[in-house]
């Protein structure tokens, strides 16, 4: 309980917020709390501005809590968190690019949303003209005789998201790459801002197609700590129910396609057929394949019927028999391991400094799970592992993802057998109006790592601000490192294995 | 009359080789689809996709020389000439004598040579990789090729392709060497056509391409051209294959027409064969690191070689 405890007692504590608390600091208070985060005392969840102050979301080692610090920034200016911790660079980016809000001494200059094509500068902020034909951009160079640059997208030769990749190689060795991002830019905080709590939770739904059911989660468990909600039991279940059949799908999906990108179509197929069976598990139960907006504020908008749980049962079944088969076929391909093993290895270093989530972060022996710590109901009820391994290459995060898909399809069954009856919707006739602003926040585990979720609700019952972060922001720094030595011709395994999100760090 | 029937089976063997090798590759993409359960295009597609591309319209880049723009007919024209000599249902044929094997090794060659010059011409990134890594492997690959070569031609006494086929056909035996061959060849095949292992031809994935990276900035007739190309390749390599190891079912010298017409039979089925046998490999094995390929064609080249090393040991190997 040292660090975050030590630095809870430097600042006011804001009442409104629930349920982990939140403090108003001066710039001293705010520079301890990056100096913890750089000398690893604790671990940057998320950094952002609501356009007057700014905060920073911390968490301790080992179960410490979780912190939000706050800044006012009158002055229009803060102080840099990057400069003592990188992973917050590209976040700060975002605040200085949305808000004008402008990190002092911060190393890189460099916009990072706005690429000059909006018109408008700081529109989160005080906005003012911009340009709107695009502006340069300096990428970071490596140099020597040998070197050649390589860029890659934001148009590439496969149906993907746009993301533009700067590869610095020595032959086919790769020296540098750096990412930009930004293209998918969609303005969420600024569409998020004023919107009903209806339309907020079927945007926060929409940031990341993959993960919608987290998203819709996350932001769900952030108005109900703010409206202080009580969910039924049953919808508890179902929404637990609803992100394991996510988590199953995307993980089917990406076993496959990691295999694909090695050019083993054989396992993308069979793989793939699972991934279907899912999602069209999914529609019969929920109404959608993807379950986009079943999660609201206040339970679940759409109850399973019993049939849904047959059909459900006859995935888990269909799972079960065929998984192991694929699974060893993974293992005894000779040829599809050595493009896997050794190749992308992530230094279990950096995933602890970057508090890289999801398999990411568990391929490198960071044991993270939000389902686990901080934890939310119902897994304190069901009983399930959380899969880590050491190595930290391509293979390590496939092995991660076959390992999930086991303890999600244990999980599934638990969900089943122990799902309450009852109402599925709590009683939202609270929610309306208030004497003061309610803020919450949440930390939910997606396939891809944890969302983590604040939301500040007006007087009125709409949203005042909030800011939903997505995992990719601490994982794809992290992608620059790994490939770093590997060949060009890897990227793509190494890339499909990270399988980070461009829309939700787009927003 | 003999000049005439001769003039005319050469005619038929060129243009059946430009007509089945879309087919061919419309059956592997379709045996490929039905391993891995799926339904996959129809078999005529790849004759859908030469038409539709023929008749849009060129992009060309800004920068693009005459090379870009004359590469296509130039690989088209080797390929197919070479693909002409390859012998497909019968030996002997009116053009037979060119049909040396270092020949067709030549043209094929100048065939990857302009190509990787095209990928190069217009100074994108993604060309000049596939063409220092086309260049690569076929620095590996062309030398194997010349030993399978030695070893066949020191068995059969001859490079001559035709004679190949007919001593082969008449003094069938298993030979040491010739198996040896066969392996290596198979593995030349496989690469010089950017199959799996080597390349993936059907991949999205512009940093992993060899050959799709070389032509990514052809459109139009000029990419049409080229696929076609690619195409021929193809069905030559299974064609060389089968003339040379199981040359059975050829026509010879001056057959009955039904001979002909059972030949060209014999050799579609071959083809099928050949696809079907490239796509369960294809299906079985993941693409290699790319600098795993110098040591996949260096297996090959060994083969030859020792193929060559051992009929010098004794001729009955």
């Amino acid at each position: 309980m040292v660090f975050i405890s030590a630095l809870a007692a430097k600042g006011r504590t804001i009442k409104a917020q629930r349920p982990w608390p939140r403090i108003v600091v001066d710039s001293n208070v705010w520079r301890d709390a990056a100096a913890g985060l750089a000398s690893g005392q604790a671990t940057l969840l998320a950094l952002w501005s609501d356009g007057e102050a700014v905060h920073m979301g911390l968490t301790g080692k080992a179960e410490e809590g979780i912190l939000i610090v706050s800044l006012p920034c009158p002055d229009r200016s803060f102080p840099s968190v990057a400069i003592a911790h990188p992973p917050a660079l590209r976040l700060e980016r975002t605040i200085r690019d949305l808000h004008g809000l402008v990190p002092r001494d911060c190393p890189d200059e460099r916009p990072w949303l706005n690429h000059g094509r909006w018109g408008l500068e700081h529109p989160l902020g005080e906005a003012s003209n911009g340009p709107s034909d695009g502006l340069p951009y300096a990428f970071h160079t490596a140099e020597g005789p040998p070197l050649h640059q390589i860029p890659v997208g934001p148009v590439h030769a496969g149906i993907i998201e746009p993301g533009h990749f700067r590869f610095h190689a020595n032959g086919e060795t790769v020296v540098r790459l750096e990412e930009r991002l930004g293209y998918v830019h969609k303005g969420i905080d600024s569409l998020l801002r004023g919107a009903t709590l209806d339309r907020a939770a079927s945007l926060a739904g929409r940031i990341s197609g993959d993960s919608t059911v987290a998203y819709a989660l996350a932001f769900a468990q952030a108005a109900e700590a703010a409206l202080g909600l009580a969910i039924p039991p049953r919808a508890l279940y179902l929404r637990a129910l609803m992100a394991e059949l996510e988590r199953l799908a995307n993980h089917f999906g990406d076993i496959g396609a990691i295999c694909n990108d090695a050019s083993f179509s054989l396992l993308h197929a069979h793989m793939g057929a699972l991934r279907e069976h899912v999602l069209r598990t999914a529609h019969a139960c929920f109404g959608h394949r993807l379950m986009m907006d079943r999660i609201v504020p206040g339970g679940v908008a759409a109850d399973m019927t019993e049939e849904g749980g047959t059909r459900i049962r006859s995935l888990i079944a269909t799972v079960n028999g065929t998984f192991p088969e694929l699974v060893s076929l993974y293992d005894n391909t000779a040829s599809l391991q050595d493009r896997t093993v050794t190749t992308g290895v992530l230094a279990a270093e950096l995933a602890r400094q970057y508090g890289a989530g999801g398999y990411v972060g568990r391929a490198s022996g960071r044991s993270f799970d939000a389902r686990r710590w901080p934890g939310y109901a119902p897994y304190g009820e069901l009983s399930f592992d959380v899969p880590v391994r050491e190595d930290g290459d391509v293979d390590a995060r496939v092995w991660i993802r076959i390992e999930e898909v086991r303890q999600s399809v244990a999980l599934v069954d638990q969900i089943l057998a122990g799902l309450p009856s009852g109402p599925s919707m709590a009683d939202m006739t609270r929610s309306g109006g208030a004497r003061t602003h309610r803020e919450g926040i949440s930390l939910v585990e997606g396939f891809r790592g944890d969302v983590f979720a604040w939301v500040r609700l007006a007087r009125d019952g709409r949203i005042a601000a909030a800011h939903l972060r997505d995992p990719s922001w601490f994982q794809w720094p992290l992608l620059e490192a790994a490939i770093e030595g590997n060949i060009v011709a890897d990227f793509p395994l190494c890339n499909k294995s990270f399988n980070c999100s461009y829309s939700g760090v787009d927003v | 009359m003999g000049m005439i029937r001769d003039l005319f089976l050469q005619g038929v063997q060129m243009f059946l080789v430009l007509a089945v090798a879309p087919l061919l590759l419309g059956f592997t993409r379709r045996a490929k689809a039905w391993l891995l359960r799926r339904k996959g295009p129809p078999l005529l597609q790849p004759y859908r996709d030469l038409l539709r591309l023929m008749r849009k319209e060129v992009v060309l880049a800004e920068n693009a020389s005459w090379l870009f723009r004359s590469a296509p007919y130039m690989i088209f024209a080797a390929t197919w000439v070479a693909a002409a000599l390859v012998p497909t249902f019968a030996t002997g044929l009116q053009f037979s004598w060119t049909a040396d094997l270092i020949v067709i090794t030549a043209l094929l060659g100048s065939a990857r040579f302009f190509l990787a010059l095209a990928g190069m011409d217009v100074g994108t990134s993604f060309g000049g990789i596939g063409s220092s890594r086309e260049m690569m492997f076929a620095s590996l690959a062309e030398p194997a090729m010349i030993m399978i070569v030695f070893t066949v031609a020191l068995v059969a006494g001859t490079t001559q392709l035709s004679q190949v086929a007919d001593f082969v056909f008449a003094h069938a035996s298993l030979r040491v060497s010739l198996a040896l061959a066969l392996v290596a060849l198979i593995i030349v095949a496989l690469a010089e056509n950017t199959r799996i292992p080597v390349d993936n031809p059907a991949t999205h994935l512009e940093l992993t391409m060899v050959h799709e990276a070389m032509v990514l900035e052809y459109s139009g007739r000029h990419l049409a051209v080229i696929e076609l190309a690619a195409a021929l390749k193809l069905s030559l390599y299974i064609s060389l294959i089968a003339s040379i190891f199981a040359p059975w079912g050829l026509a010879q010298g001056d057959a009955a027409p039904g001979a002909y017409v059972t030949a060209v039979v014999a050799y579609i089925g071959k083809l099928a064969v050949g696809g079907f046998l490239l796509v369960l490999f294809e299906t079985s094995i993941a693409k290699m690191r790319v600098f795993r390929v110098p040591e996949f064609l260096g297996a090959a080249f060994m083969l030859g070689f020792l193929g060559t090393l051992l009929l010098f040991v004794s001729r009955t190997f």
